[in-house]
């Protein structure tokens, strides 16, 4: 593996950093184009109701209303999943929560579109209702959709649970039998949002002859592309997509929300349509992740060694199918090397907005109900925290609790810096506590199409095919940079339409720099190989005679002649003469990701006469394999901390009796700003990824599993009193004391 | 509809707008001044930050028509004369205090009217000034710094 590098590793200004600072970079919302319609959508008052009759009449009639639509004008689809997903952007017969589609106006200004959806007429019959993830999975819940309870269940369990998994070896049982101490608790966490500060916006012109443009706001432009055209019934060919620059995503722009409705209002009204939700909206109608209710039990010997481990997840998601709690239940002790384990997990589906992913998707509360078990056991048992973790820790070559064998790992690493940091030995204020808390992420990689140009300038153009969200564009154009062996600043990475490169998965798993790396140090090579036999030509010889060094064609020895080395430059400066434009692409999917184990420590204040929990200090190790751009990684372990906190503290989804959501918005939905918070010290850790030519690991997701336990563990010790609830608010906390 | 009147960013302007028209949209939709984001309509995310009068305003919640006649500025007039970025700009982009990008008008707008108040604020003044204005992606860190690192500049 490669490890002597120029560029990677520097810190070196992000290429869309100018338009950010400036105002000029593009978002979703920021698109017009002369005559578009400004569009709107009316959403269910009710938590669960049979749409009886919708009247658009009214609305049609009004001036200047040129399209309504209602699920009537979507036709029926093949695939399961995305009939869910066309369900959720537009109800069909019936309303599965509050907020949910039901019809959408194009009018040719916004206070139209207002006017006539007060003008739309629905008949609601009530039906009742179900948001608590324990009382949907309990026989005799109001059932969501019937026919989709997972096979292997029984009458024990309601017609929402939609999917059950086990995860494990040995016998959990067997582990109690032999442990000193064995603890068993139940933990609720709330659903969270991903809080990205754009909210859902698109452009889009869809023609009477089925061919379109969309702009938006995605993690996966060609995702939204495969979608839209299954919806509409048209050609993924026909379907220009082009993602706009992204106000954060974490997850929630995996999917759509908006797109099939904008493109179906500008089919029907035969011009373009603008449609951006309202933050409000993206409460109610976006996807929050799931609530949990999870019982963990651990049994321990008295020197700390993990005898048996059980976790029971049950999740809620909304009111759709979907399949989440699996990673959840391969999460949750995949940081220990356990001979007798098993985690079980319950997909449940609740009268609320259908989740979608959120950073590390289903890990952080599973390991938030491990991690503060293990503390309570290290408390109990009169143990340090993170030797008993080291006693227990995955390394190269345990058998995970979910089945593979971890290659090299960096969990070992990242608690011996850890344990061996200031933090750690500082001293605690009164009413202060320390907790820490392990994470664990798999990683992804997919598949993943990269084109690279080199220009007569002697310059690189190079187009991918995944939103840039968190810098990906300065991280690739730098493994391009190290590859070629020039200059970051001679690359121009852009982010493609779905006409311009293949196909590309969605920005997510932590893929991007793992995926789009490969793929471009594999365009890299196929250019350098073109160069090189330009040169063979130039010099006459073999092109197996040249080799290429520090950016430059030369001959791999006096054998092979005796040529002064050509640079990228000289040799794309002549490249019309000696055959042409040179190029190099790659498609592929890279499927060795590396999964990253994070450690985080943190010092919380918790007020006895407020309940309020302040964060003092806070140090974030993670192994990141190897990290391109540090001040990138640093940020994502930063962000993902912070995120962490949140979920901890104050984040939370609160619903009514009448199943409404009461807290649509960012006054009542808290998420930390500036002053709750100290400076966030990440320490990165470098175990390569054997997967990736550079060492490569994703690191983006990692850092927000750990912070939920870290924080409650913190807690824990300040108050002398343990929480079993997220988020930890002030009210809950000064109930405990 | 009615006429309003006002100097943005240095500039004449006016437009037709309703009773209702928000300052955020008049900027955005009348000026197609699109660096002025609105993420929560509520101001409590702080992306449409704006100056008007020299004080910081949150351009999702005051009416174009409250700003006829008055001195507006916004993240497109933050650059020097010449082009180039300005101190705190260049701070930003410099110390990589964002990610998405998308609040950084507004942290931008909000550094901006701290500095002018206070030209050495301590790291603590400047997490408390920024309350108003959300972040999701950095956790704060380097735009806390970035902001320190302006205030070092400018002095």
């Amino acid at each position: 593996m490669k490890q002597d590098f120029k560029i990677l590793g520097t810190r070196p200004a992000r290429p869309d950093g100018l338009d950010k600072v400036t105002g000029k970079a593009m978002f979703g919302a920021d698109k017009s184009v002369t005559g578009m319609l400004h569009a709107r959508i009316l959403r269910s008052p009710h938590a669960h109701a049979e749409i009886v009759s919708i009247d658009t009449s009214k609305a049609e009639a009004l001036a200047g209303v040129k399209a309504v639509i209602t699920g009537d004008d979507f036709a029926d689809v093949e695939s399961r999943w995305t009939r869910y997903t066309m369900q959720n952007c537009m109800a069909q017969g019936r309303a599965l929560y509050d907020g949910h589609a039901v019809a959408a106006v194009a009018a040719i200004s916004k206070t139209v579109a207002a006017k006539a959806l007060k003008l739309i007429e629905v008949e609601y019959s009530v039906l009742p209702h179900v948001t608590d993830v324990d009382e949907a999975m309990a026989p005799g819940a109001p059932v969501l959709h019937e026919g989709v309870k997972a096979r292997k269940l029984g009458d024990d369990v309601s017609g929402n649970t939609v999917g059950y998994y086990s995860f494990g070896h040995g016998n959990p049982e067997t582990g109690f039998a032999e442990a000193d101490e064995v603890i068993e608790r139940t933990f609720k966490t709330a659903a969270v949002h991903q809080g990205y500060i754009e909210p859902h916006s698109c452009l889009a012109d869809l023609g009477g002859d089925g061919r379109g443009e969309l702009w938006c706001s995605t993690q996966g432009h060609y995702m939204v592309r495969e979608v839209c055209s299954e919806i509409l019934g048209i050609d993924a060919s026909q379907l220009r997509v082009t993602a706009s620059e992204i106000g954060g995503g974490f997850g929630g722009k995996t999917t759509v929300f908006i797109e099939p409705v904008a493109l179906k209002l500008s089919q029907k009204a035969g011009k373009p349509v603008k449609l951006v939700m309202s933050r409000e909206e993206v409460f109610r109608a976006s996807g929050p992740t799931m609530s949990s209710s999870i019982d963990v039990k651990i049994g321990m010997s008295k020197a700390g060694k993990i005898k048996g481990a059980h976790a029971k997840l049950r999740y809620q998601g909304g009111a759709f199918p979907y399949q989440m709690v699996m990673m959840g239940a391969m999460s949750a002790f995949a940081a220990y090397d356990l001979e007798h384990v098993q985690a079980e997990g319950w997909d449940v589906m609740t009268n609320r907005p259908k989740m979608i992913s959120y950073r590390a998707p289903g890990a952080p509360m599973a390991v938030y109900a491990v991690e503060s078990v293990m503390d309570e056991l290290c408390q109990k048992l009169g143990l340090d925290p993170i030797d008993t973790r080291l006693l227990n820790a995955a390394r190269e070559g345990t058998k995970s609790s979910y089945g593979p064998t971890f290659k090299a790992i960096g969990l070992v690493e990242a608690l011996e810096a850890a344990k061996a940091h200031p933090h750690y030995s500082a001293p605690l204020a009164p009413n202060t506590g320390r907790g820490v808390s392990c994470g664990f992420w798999f990683n992804f990689g997919g598949q993943v199409s990269v084109s690279m140009a080199i220009n007569a300038d002697g310059t690189v153009s190079l187009i991918e095919g995944n939103p840039d969200i968190g810098g990906s564009r300065a991280s690739i154009s730098m493994m391009a940079a190290e590859a070629l062996g020039i200059e970051y600043d001679r690359i121009r990475t852009i982010v493609g339409d779905t006409a311009s490169v293949g196909f590309s998965d969605v920005t997510d798993g932590s893929r991007v720099t793992f995926a789009v790396g490969i793929a471009t140090i594999n365009a890299a090579k196929a250019a350098i190989k073109e160069m090189c036999k330009r040169a063979a030509k130039i010099w006459e010889i073999d092109a197996e005679a040249v080799e290429w060094v520090d950016g430059a064609a030369q001959p791999t020895g006096h054998n092979a002649g005796d040529f002064p080395p050509m640079s990228l430059a000289e040799i794309a400066a002549i490249s019309g003469k000696t055959g042409g434009p040179i190029a190099g692409h790659h498609e592929g999917a890279p499927d060795k990701a590396g999964v990253s184990f994070g450690v985080h420590m943190v010092d919380v204040e918790v007020d006895p006469e407020t309940g309020f929990t302040s964060i003092k200090r806070y140090t974030a190790f993670q192994d990141v394999g190897k990290a391109i751009h540090p001040a990138y990684v640093e940020g994502q372990i930063q962000g993902g901390a912070v995120q962490g906190i949140g979920w901890a503290l104050n984040e939370e989804y609160i619903y009514g009796e009448d199943g409404l959501l009461q807290n649509p918005g960012f006054l009542d939905y808290r998420i930390p700003v500036a002053s709750d918070l100290p400076m966030i010290e990440p320490v990165i850790i470098e175990v390569p990824n054997p997967g990736h030519p550079y060492g490569v690991r994703g690191c983006g997701e990692t850092a927000i599993v750990p912070p939920l336990a870290a924080v409650a563990n913190g807690v824990a010790q300040a108050m002398g009193v343990r929480m079993f609830e997220l988020p930890m608010s002030p009210p809950k906390i000064l109930k405990a004391l | 509809m009615t006429n309003v009147s006002m100097t943005v960013n240095g500039k004449a302007v006016s437009g037709e707008v309703e009773g209702r028209t928000l300052l955020s949209d008049f900027l955005r939709e009348n000026l197609h001044l699109t660096g002025t984001h609105v993420g929560c309509d509520t101001s409590q995310c702080g992306a449409c930050t704006v100056h008007v009068a020299g004080k910081m305003v949150k351009s999702c919640t005051m009416l174009a028509l409250e700003a006829d006649g008055g001195d507006v500025s916004t993240i497109e007039g933050m650059a020097n004369e010449d082009g180039s970025l300005g101190v705190i700009q260049a701070a930003f982009q410099e110390h990589h205090g964002l990610q998405c990008g998308f609040c950084t008008p507004g942290m931008v707008m909000a550094a901006s009217a701290l500095l002018a108040e206070n030209s050495s604020p301590s790291e603590a003044e400047i997490r408390h000034h920024l309350d108003g204005n959300i972040c999701r992606c950095t956790g704060y860190h380097n735009i806390v710094k970035s902001i320190q690192a302006a205030a070092s500049a400018l002095s």
